[in-house]
């Protein structure tokens, strides 16, 4: 299998907090890994650190180093604008912007110098598609995004990012504040985008991982403690810790 | 294509850095080009005889502005003493007593009052407040009493909003526990409150101050503007701003930086009173 | 005797409100006194005339047209200044000695009184850079007066919009600038226009800095070197000399109608603003 993203003796801090710990991870190339752990386990600045979103937070000290496709993303030459073209991210809230579901989702790609409205046109309704949301507002485009309801709010940010074309899509728990029938349509869109693109699922939830993951790392407190394919870590983990928390012992 | 989208960025920020700049710079020119005027005065004639001067006859070398610094802080005093207690009062009825619809249009309609132009202000003082002052209290009417209740209502809505806004950074715990005593609404106002919100509302009434002495076009219309020491409250006065004002259209020479002095002493008060009233909004309780 | 504090607190609110309502009804006062006053002398030909006899005569139009001219051309300058100004202060920087000074250069300009911009205008563009009496003297002069007030509405509307939107924006591959310009700003203009509104009422209502920058002739503005005469210039002489009370009762009213337009329309767009984000 091929390897998309490579954490290499990644260490985190912010200020005096140490939040990875020597993380080491190879994440392949056209699957779903799920990152597990609760909370202060280091999965969601993990995330940020892939995406460089991280480059907004202060008091950062990172060692180690991030790769993909072979390339480091933290070195100088790196440039996180087109990083973040490759590289797409939903986040647990959905945050439309304040304008049209059509160009909520049209952002990304007029950012790259996408103008004439048939190619956009396109690029919308296609990435609509995508994530399962075509059908419900197709008729609508041109009104505000936030008049969808959240679980469409959050479908909407998966299309936006979609849109970028991204060869990466990392979802930091986004079902989070769904109700189930809007996690199950969020859960049947990965499943199909996982032909075309790697996928990141940070999340909470362990029953998730293990329907739609195909590989599972479970972290804590800054260290990954256990990473394998999702049927192994949930039927034989190796770690007790894992186990204790699959089975909901903490977390 | 990134390279010139780091180009833009940078580019932008140095626009920006150049704008924010540009406020600095204007502040220097004004500084620079008054105290340029005005200094050369001070030294030729002297700080003192300027300063404790008590006459005012440019053309003839005299240039004492005693008697305008004198005015210009009664009508300020005097301005304070009409408008701080009805300006607080408001302050205290807006935050504390009134209900919210009340407030949407209580609030705006009395930062409208800071709207009307001054000379309007003026204006309608000549015509109502001094007519008035003078048949039922003597005098002229162009009189310090007259101009201290003009003032009075022009600095309202500075004492109004800045009050207000100290008031209702009071934590709501501290009302909370205040009634949980058993206290009167008016108690934990008084007792409570207003201790709480006391740097806000003393920065209010010296901006106000600062309002009210750098007025002019009122002042100038209502003050009647007389060279000296008003010895009651309905004598004329003439102003440090009246006094730059009146004459700068047509002064030349000594005269016109006699009326820069005059602006630098404006300038300095103004400033000492922003420099008190910022410690007093500084010193506001967190929230 | 002790009096009952129940009693006292009920003086107090009966008290408390007679002095809101008193100082409420100073602004009505004003604002009926105007209208009654000056509504006799106003109508199509006092607005579109030109004034005749030292404006004792005819109307007030080339003031109208000069009061426009100087609160647009101001706006036009200040408005990327002071916009530029807080975009620098709320998105380029950390607080900082560098904030902290331009900051103080701000909150200064705003303390100065009219009058001192005046003086200022007058020996520095009237005099100095030899404009003369002269639109552009006047413009000059109260885009610095105006500068403050744009700057401080508009780093508070920068300020209001949520930090997650910038966030989003950035995660789409947008620049610093992108952002910005994108979504920050559109958020923010509800905001940012409250603060032109408020400026243009204050441009409007400006007398001291005005007269003495962009002097008091009678004659329309044609040129950017031409002096010219604000409606508000125009009612001061009016009143002030005793020319005709029936002529400065009228621009009176023409005066304070326009400033009370322009903040109501500035109050409207401070409400939308509020709701957008509560």
């Amino acid at each position: 299998m091929e390897t998309k993203i490579t954490a290499s003796n990644l260490n985190l801090s912010f200020g005096d907090t140490h939040v990875l710990k020597d993380v080491t991870i190879d994440v392949y190339k056209n699957t779903i890994t799920g990152f597990m752990g609760p909370s202060g386990s280091g999965k969601s600045s993990l995330i940020s650190i892939i995406n460089r979103m991280i480059d907004f937070e202060n008091n950062v000290r990172i060692e180690g180093d991030v790769l993909i496709d072979g390339k480091s993303i933290l070195d100088g030459s790196s440039n996180p604008i087109e990083l973040r073209r490759r590289v797409g991210t939903v986040f647990a809230v959905p945050i439309p912007l304040p304008r049209s579901i059509f160009e909520n989702i049209a952002y990304g790609p007029r950012l790259k110098g996408i103008s004439d409205r048939t190619s956009l046109h396109h690029i919308v309704e296609d990435s609509l598609k995508k994530a399962f949301l075509w059908d419900e507002v197709k008729d609508r485009l041109n009104t505000s995004a936030l008049k969808l309801s959240g679980g469409q709010q959050q479908r909407l940010c998966l299309a936006r990012t979609l849109a970028l074309k991204p060869e990466i899509i990392l979802l930091d728990e986004p079902c989070s504040g769904l109700d189930p029938i809007s996690t199950a349509k969020i859960e049947d869109a990965l499943s199909e985008l996982k032909s075309d693109y790697t996928i990141i699922l940070v999340s909470n939830n362990t029953k998730q991982i293990a329907r739609i993951s195909d590989f599972s790392a479970f972290f804590y407190l800054g260290t990954l403690i256990e990473y394998n394919t999702t049927d192994k870590v949930f039927t034989a983990p190796v770690e007790k810790r894992t186990e204790d928390y699959i089975q909901g012992k903490f977390g | 294509m990134t390279d010139r989208t780091m180009l833009k960025e940078r580019f932008v920020k140095w626009v920006l850095i150049t704008f924010a700049l540009s406020s600095l710079l204007f502040l220097f020119l004004i500084f620079v080009f008054i105290l340029a005027e005005g200094l050369p005065l001070f030294l030729k004639v002297g700080l003192k005889k300027i300063i404790f001067g008590f006459k005012w006859a440019p053309t003839k070398g005299y240039f004492g502005i005693f008697p305008m610094i004198v005015s210009s802080f009664l009508v300020t005093f005097g301005a304070l003493v009409i408008g701080a207690p009805l300006g607080l009062s408001c302050a205290i009825y807006l935050s504390e007593y009134s209900g919210k619809k009340t407030k949407m249009f209580l609030k705006p309609a009395l930062e409208l009052l800071a709207g009307i132009p001054s000379v309007v202000y003026g204006f309608l003082g000549v015509i109502y407040i001094v007519p008035l002052v003078r048949n039922y209290l003597g005098g002229s009417g162009f009189s310090l009493i007259s101009t201290s209740l003009i003032l009075g209502v022009m600095i309202l809505p500075t004492i109004i909003s800045i009050s207000f806004d100290a008031i209702t950074t009071v934590p709501k715990t501290y009302r909370e526990a205040s009634a949980a005593m058993g206290a009167t609404k008016w108690q934990t106002i008084y007792k409570v409150i207003l201790p709480s919100a006391k740097s806000g509302i003393l920065a209010s009434f010296i901006l106000g101050m600062g309002r009210a002495i750098g007025e002019t076009m009122a002042v100038i219309m209502i003050a009647g503007n007389a060279l000296k020491i008003p010895t009651s409250i309905l004598d004329p006065l003439r102003t440090l701003t009246g006094n730059i004002a009146l004459e700068l259209a047509y002064a030349t020479g000594d005269h016109r930086l006699g009326l820069f002095s005059t602006g630098i002493v404006l300038m300095v008060i103004i400033m000492a009173l922003n420099y008190l009233a910022n410690f007093g909004i500084k010193r506001k309780p967190a929230k | 005797m002790r009096v009952n504090p129940r009693i006292i607190n009920q003086a107090v609110r009966v008290g408390l409100s007679a002095q809101a309502l008193f100082t409420v009804s100073i602004l009505v006062v004003i604002v009926a006194i105007i209208c009654v006053k000056g509504f006799p002398y106003i109508d199509f030909a006092f607005i579109f005339s030109f004034p005749e006899d030292m404006g004792r005569h005819g109307g007030i139009f080339p003031s109208i047209v000069g009061t426009i001219q100087l609160a647009l051309l101001s706006i036009l300058l200040a408005t990327p200044l002071g916009v530029g100004t807080a975009i620098f202060l709320t998105e380029y920087t950390r607080e900082s000695a560098f904030t902290k000074l331009i900051r103080f250069g701000v909150e200064s300009l705003a303390g100065i009184p009219s009058i001192l911009y005046g003086l200022f205008g007058f020996i520095f563009f009237v005099i100095k850079l030899k404009m003369g009496w002269s639109l552009l003297a006047g413009v000059l002069t109260l885009t610095i007066m105006i500068l403050p007030t744009i700057i401080r509405t508009s780093e508070e509307a920068i300020r209001a919009v949520p930090r997650q939107l910038r966030i989003v924006s950035y995660s789409l591959s947008a620049s610093k600038w992108e952002t910005i310009k994108k979504v920050v700003l559109p958020a923010a203009m509800p905001g940012i226009l409250t603060g032109i509104m408020l400026s243009i009422g204050r441009a409007v209502g400006e007398t001291a800095a005005v007269i003495f920058t962009m002097g008091s002739s009678l004659r329309l503005p044609l040129s950017l070197m031409d002096s010219g005469r604000t409606m508000a210039v125009h009612f001061y002489i009016l009143a002030r000399e005793g020319i005709s009370m029936e002529k400065a009762y009228g621009t009176a009213l023409v005066l304070v109608l326009s400033i009370l337009l322009i903040n109501v329309v500035a109050y409207y767009l401070m409400n939308k603003a509020i709701a957008r984000y509560s």
